[in-house]
């Protein structure tokens, strides 16, 4: 099912001070799935030339006063809001995707875990919508209806109020769910797509889960959903 | 010059797994009388004005835009003037 001319997509990965993910996204961009990827310094005015933006995971700004509330109003992400708001592409992996909720991106926001502790595993979720940028190649190129990806965060209780549940539900935004719930996430939510569908957010880290090398590669598929979409 | 005491803590209708956790803390000292423990946090300002109605101005449009997440937090806060302290 390859296409014989594919252009490369040109990923933007963003670093703030406390990134550590962007070298996993950065590795599986440009090593793994050979595209033209960047780092984007966060202190960056703008996005530049970029096609795609994936607000990495770490603890950007240390996770002082709440995860995600410094770096949302970083330089660059301005940048990002205007491209989002645009119909960008933005992938936002577990610190980005407190990140993208603090600055607006998407719905809701990320607590605390129930159990109060640092959960690092792997995780299968089920992948309730394949229509979306981020997932068709589950579709077209494998076909998988769950995937197991790692998780690694103390803040990924997903909530919202009820007007926000029945509105991303209703609209298919609720893209991953957890089998096995591993932080009390509200319906047993692990990533959401905004309204329009071109930004999403998860807590798990598909880009740690994409060469056999490190335990699978069921992850490597959002990425190719995100470079087929663009060709 | 004012200050601002500002308290920001998770909104009473989500569950503070950590205050739970410090409330069956204190039960366990035989504090058995000890009920809804919650955790917040405390932030204090102080603000360059003379006038208190825009001490509590600057200081609310912050708690909105930064201190507060009002998806998940609740917050509150008072400005005491602290002329003639430095």
């Amino acid at each position: 099912m390859s296409k014989a001319k594919m252009s490369k997509t040109k990923f933007g990965v963003i670093v703030f001070p406390g990134s550590n993910c962007d070298h996993d996204a950065y590795n599986t961009l440009k090593h793994i799935l050979n595209q033209d990827t960047e780092y984007l310094w966060h202190k960056d005015s703008t996005i530049g030339d970029r096609n795609v933006v994936v607000i990495p995971g770490g603890f950007s700004y240390g996770d002082y006063l709440r995860c995600g509330a410094i770096a949302r109003f970083s330089n660059i992400m301005k940048d990002v809001v205007r491209f989002a708001n645009n119909g960008g592409i933005v992938m936002a992996v577990c610190n980005g995707f407190q990140i993208a909720c603090e600055a607006g991106l998407l719905q809701g926001a990320l607590l605390r875990n129930a159990s109060l502790k640092f959960v690092c595993r792997n995780v299968t979720l089920n992948i309730e919508n394949k229509k979306t940028i981020f997932t068709k190649a589950y579709n077209w190129k494998v076909n998988l209806d769950n995937i197991t990806v790692p998780v690694a965060h103390a803040e990924g209780n997903y909530i919202c109020d009820d007007d926000t549940l029945k509105e991303i539900e209703d609209n298919r935004q609720v893209v991953f769910r957890y089998r096995d719930n591993p932080n009390g996430s509200l319906e047993n939510i692990a990533g959401i797509t905004n309204k329009k569908g071109n930004v999403l957010g998860m807590m798990p880290h598909p880009e740690r889960a994409s060469e056999d090398l490190v335990g699978g590669h069921d992850g490597r598929y959002i990425f190719e959903s995100i470079i087929d979409h663009l060709n | 010059m004012y200050s601002a005491k500002i308290k920001v803590t998770l909104r009473k209708s989500i569950l503070d797994p950590q205050g739970k956790a410090v409330e069956h803390s204190i039960q366990s000292l035989g504090y058995r009388n000890i009920l809804d423990t919650r955790i917040g946090k405390f932030v204090e300002l102080k603000i360059d004005t003379d006038s208190e109605q825009e001490a509590k101005k600057v200081t609310g449009e912050v708690c909105q835009k930064l201190l507060a997440n009002p998806v998940m937090e609740d917050y509150e806060f008072e400005v005491v003037s602290v002329n003639g302290k430095k």
